[in-house]
C-alpha cells in the first residue's frame, strides 16, 4: 500500500469526451462496481442509448444529470498498484470558469482535451492558460478521438504544433502530448496498436510515472501556525509548560536544531522537537502536519509565522495579485472592501486599483476595464490592514495563493495568486 | 510519518500519511475558526477513524469538542456499548440526539411499509441537537467516493439556518484555504475524510490497530432476506411471512440504523481477511448494504439538501 498520490484535473469543452475518458481509467483501473455499472446501463437504456455510456458514471447531481452537462467539480478516485489518484472533473463551459479554477489549484497536473476532428478551440487554449495560471506544474494535452480522424500522424502533429506555439505565450514547465481513442481505449491504459508512429507512453502510464515529488518546494521553510496546542495539565510536569506550535508545512524541510524566525516578532530561536501524536520525526515537510517544539519563549498564536532568518517571506501590507472573481452578484472594482484569508491568517483588505482585465481567450490585457465580474481575471493591487507572510505564487502555491470573502454574505468571491510582494 | 512513506523516496508521502496529515490539518482549522464544533460519531468505521484523527489533532491535549451520537433507537447493541466505552476511553462529552425522542415528541412521523426506517428522521434530530447546542461546525464521516452526489460535496459544506445544502451554490474551495465563517444559526458540516476511499479507511484502521465494533468481523447470526439485502431477525422490522430467518455467517460493511442496514456473508474473522474481501468485491458499500440508497437515482441527493449527514 506505499503509493504515494497524485492529484490531476481533466478540462475539455463539451462532447470532447472527458467523461468517456474518466469513466474509462475508473472502469479499467476496477474502480467501478457492478451495482454502479448496472444503475448506467439502466439509465442508458431508459434514454434509449445503447450499452452502458460509461460518461454517465461521473454526472453526479440532479441537475447535471437532467440537462447532460457537468456543473460542478466532482472528485473521483482510483488506484492502481503504483500510485493512488485523485481526479477533479471540472467542466468546460467558460461560465464554470471558477470551477476550473477551483479543481486546478490542488492539481499536480492538468489534462487538457481536445477533439482531433476540431482541433484546438477557444476553450482549450482558455484551459491552458487557467492550468498554468493555478501553475499546475504538468499539463497533457490529450488529442482525442484519434479514431474518427483514421489514426492520423499528421493529423496529431498540427495540434501538437499549434499548441506548442501557444504555450510559449505560457508559463508552462512540463507539457506532454498523447493521441487517444477514450471510446476505444488507445492509449489510454495500454499502448495503442492503431497509432505504431505514436512512441510515447499510454495516458495511464504517465500518470504513474510523472515525476511529482520535487513540484513542491522544499527550499524556503514555511511553517504557517494553525493552533497552539496547550494540555494545561497542572498535575503532569512533563505537560505543565508544553506549549507546541501545530500547523502543515508549507514549504522547505524543518529539522530539530534549526535555527527559526518567528514572524511578525522577528525574534529568532531554535526548533527543539517535532512531533506528531506517533513521536518525534527527524525532517518535516509539505503537506505534513507537526507540532512545533521551541527552545524560546515567544508570544506565538495562530496566523503567525516560522521560517529561516534568512529565508523569508515578504512581510507585506501591499498586494499585487492575479484575481479569479467568482461571485455570481458582486463586482469587484478599485475600492472594494473585502476579507482575505491567507495561509492562516484573516484580514480586511481595500482593492486599490485594478490594473488590466485579462481576456481569457486571447490573453489580451484590457487596461480601462472598470470592474470584474462573475469568472473575470485580472490583476489587482491590494491594501491589507495587518502583514501578511508572503510569497510569490510562482514560488510556493500555499504561501502565494489566498481567498477573497465578502464580508456581508460570508461567499467566497475571489481566488488570489500573488505576483508581487513587497 | 510511516515507514511506507520511508520506503517512497525522500520527501514523499504515502497516500495514507498524505490523508492523515489533511485530515488532521482540517481539524486543527475548525478547532481553531469555529466557537463550537462537534464531531458526529456512530460508532461505524469511518467515525471512529475520525476521532482517531481528532485524538492525534490535539494530542497530547484533549480532544477540545464533544462528540455527538444521532440515536435511531434501532441500534446495534454491539456499537452502542464500543460507543460508550470509546468515549470513555478518550474522556471526550457524549451528546445524544434522540430520534424517539423527538417520535414521542410528535415532531416527527414513524414511516410506514416495507422499508419503512428511521434513517431519514434522524436528519430532524441531527438539525434539532445544532441548533439547541449551538453547534456551528459539525465534522461528519462522509467520503466522496461513497456515492455521486457526495462527490461534489465540499470539504466545508455550508448549510444555512434551516440545515439545508444547496448544491448548485456551494463555495468555491481553493488549496487548503477553507472559508469559515458562518452567521449566527447557519452551520458547516466538515468532512475530513472526503478523500478517503474505502479500502484507504480499512488500511488505517489496520496500520494504526484501531479497534473496532465486533459486528465489523464475522459472526453467527439470525437473518432474513429482503430485496436481495440480508437483515437482521429483530423486533424492531416486521418480517412478512414468507420471509424466513435462517442463521448465518455474516459481518457488516457499514454501520447504520438496524432497518436499513445489510449484512455480508463472509467468514473473515480477521482484519486482513475483511480487507482482502473488500479489495476483491465488485458491489459498492452503499449498495451492497443500504436499503436507504436504493430508493432512486438521486436518493442521497435529496436526503443531503434537507440536512442529511
Ligand atoms: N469516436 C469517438 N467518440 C468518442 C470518443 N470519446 C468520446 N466519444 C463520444 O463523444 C461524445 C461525447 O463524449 P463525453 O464523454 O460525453 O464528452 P464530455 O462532454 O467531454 O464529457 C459521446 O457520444 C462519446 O461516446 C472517442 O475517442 N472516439
Amino acid at each position: 500500500m506505499s503509493t504515494d498520490i497524485l492529484r490531476f484535473a481533466t478540462a475539455g469543452s463539451v462532447d470532447d469526451g472527458k467523461s468517456t475518458l474518466i469513466g474509462r481509467l475508473l472502469f479499467d483501473s476496477k474502480s467501478i462496481f457492478e451495482d454502479q455499472l448496472d444503475a448506467v446501463e439502466r439509465t442508458s437504456r431508459t434514454r434509449g442509448e445503447e450499452g452502458a455510456n460509461l460518461a454517465l458514471l461521473t454526472d453526479g447531481l440532479r441537475a447535471e444529470r437532467e440537462q447532460g452537462i457537468t456543473i460542478d467539480v466532482a472528485y473521483r478516485y482510483f488506484a492502481t498498484p503504483r500510485r493512488t489518484f485523485i481526479i477533479a472533473d471540472t467542466p468546460g463551459h467558460i461560465q464554470y470558469t471558477r470551477n476550473m479554477v477551483t479543481g486546478a489549484s490542488t492539481s499536480d497536473l492538468a489534462i487538457i482535451l481536445v477533439d482531433a476532428r476540431k482541433g484546438l478551440q477557444e476553450q482549450s487554449r482558455r484551459h491552458a492558460f487557467l492550468a498554468t495560471l493555478l501553475q499546475v506544474p504538468h499539463l497533457v494535452l490529450a488529442v482525442n478521438k484519434m479514431d474518427l480522424v483514421d489514426y492520423s500522424q499528421e493529423r496529431f502533429e498540427e495540434i501538437k504544433q499549434e499548441f506548442s506555439a501557444f504555450a510559449t505565450k505560457l508559463d508552462v514547465t512540463d507539457l506532454a502530448f498523447i493521441p487517444l481513442s477514450a471510446l476505444h481505449g488507445d492509449n489510454v491504459v495500454e499502448r495503442s496498436l492503431n497509432m505504431p508512429w505514436y512512441d510515447g507512453p499510454s495516458l495511464l502510464h504517465h500518470l504513474e510515472n510523472v515525476h511529482i515529488a520535487s513540484d513542491r518546494n522544499l527550499i524556503d521553510v514555511r511553517f504557517p501556525v494553525q493552533y497552539v496546542v496547550r494540555p494545561n495539565r497542572a498535575d503532569d510536569p512533563e505537560l505543565h509548560d508544553y506549549r507546541g506550535y501545530a500547523g502543515q508545512v508549507a514549504g522547505g524541510v524543518l529539522k530539530p536544531g534549526d535555527e527559526v524566525v518567528h514572524l511578525p516578532s522577528g525574534l529568532s530561536t531554535r526548533i527543539s522537537r517535532i512531533l506528531t501524536a506517533d513521536g518525534e520525526v527527524a525532517e518535516a515537510f509539505s503537506p505534513m502536519s507537526v507540532t512545533l517544539l521551541l527552545e524560546d519563549d515567544i508570544d506565538i498564536s495562530r496566523g503567525d509565522m516560522i521560517c529561516r532568518p534568512n529565508n523569508r517571506p515578504n512581510v507585506t501590507q501591499d498586494v499585487d495579485a492575479m484575481i479569479c472573481w467568482m461571485s455570481e452578484s458582486r463586482r469587484l472594482t478599485p475600492g472594494s472592501k473585502l476579507v482575505v484569508k491567507h495561509t492562516t491568517r484573516t484580514a480586511k483588505v481595500v482593492v486599490r486599483d485594478l490594473l488590466y482585465r485579462l481576456d481569457v481567450n486571447t490573453l489580451h490585457r484590457e487596461e480601462d476595464a472598470a470592474d470584474l465580474s462573475l469568472n473575470e481575471i485580472g490583476r489587482v493591487n491590494l491594501r491589507v490592514t495587518q502583514p501578511l507572510f508572503a510569497d510569490e505564487y510562482k514560488r510556493n502555491r500555499l504561501t502565494g495563493g489566498f481567498i477573497l470573502i465578502d464580508e456581508g454574505t460570508n461567499a467566497t468571491v475571489g481566488a488570489g495568486m500573488i505576483v508581487r510582494a513587497e | 510519518m510511516s515507514q511506507a512513506s520511508e520506503a517512497l523516496g525522500r520527501y514523499q508521502l504515502s497516500q495514507l500519511d498524505f490523508l492523515e496529515a489533511e485530515a488532521i490539518y482540517v481539524m486543527r482549522e475548525v478547532a481553531s475558526e469555529f466557537e463550537r464544533p462537534v464531531l458526529l460519531f456512530s460508532g461505524g468505521k469511518d467515525s471512529i477513524v475520525m476521532l482517531r484523527l481528532a485524538e492525534k489533532a490535539f494530542w497530547p491535549a484533549p480532544i477540545p469538542f464533544p462528540v455527538m451520537h444521532v440515536d435511531t433507537g434501532h441500534n446495534f447493541p454491539e456499537v452502542i456499548e464500543f460507543r460508550d466505552r470509546r468515549v470513555a476511553e478518550t474522556g471526550v462529552r457524549l451528546v445524544v440526539a434522540s430520534v424517539q425522542e423527538q417520535i414521542d415528541a410528535g415532531k416527527v412521523t414513524e414511516q410506514t411499509g416495507r422499508w419503512a426506517s428511521r434513517n431519514r428522521l434522524q436528519t430532524s434530530a441531527l438539525l434539532e441537537a445544532i441548533e439547541e447546542h449551538g453547534f456551528d461546525a459539525a465534522f461528519g464521516g462522509a467520503r466522496r467516493d461513497e456515492e455521486k452526489a457526495r462527490a461534489k460535496e465540499r470539504i466545508f459544506s455550508f448549510r444555512d439556518e434551516f440545515g439545508q445544502w444547496d448544491p448548485k451554490n456551494q463555495r468555491p474551495e481553493l488549496w487548503n484555504t477553507y472559508n469559515t465563517r458562518v452567521n449566527r444559526g447557519e452551520n458547516i458540516r466538515v468532512f475530513p475524510l472526503s478523500n478517503w476511499t474505502e479500502l484507504d479507511v480499512w488500511g488505517y484502521i489496520r496500520r494504526e490497530g484501531v479497534e473496532l465494533p465486533s459486528i465489523y468481523f464475522s459472526h453467527r447470526r439470525r437473518v432474513f432476506e429482503r430485496d436481495g439485502i440480508l437483515l437482521p431477525d429483530t423486533p424492531v422490522i416486521t418480517r412478512e411471512e414468507d420471509e424466513e430467518v435462517f442463521e448465518a455467517s455474516v459481518r457488516y460493511r457499514t454501520v447504520g440504523d438496524m432497518t436499513c442496514t445489510g449484512a455480508v456473508r463472509s467468514t473473515a474473522t480477521g482484519l486482513d481477511e475483511v480487507i482482502a474481501e473488500i479489495a476483491a468485491t465488485r458491489i459498492t458499500e452503499r449498495g451492497q448494504t443500504r436499503a436507504d440508497d436504493r430508493a432512486s437515482e438521486a436518493a442521497m441527493e435529496d436526503r443531503k439538501r434537507e440536512g442529511y449527514f
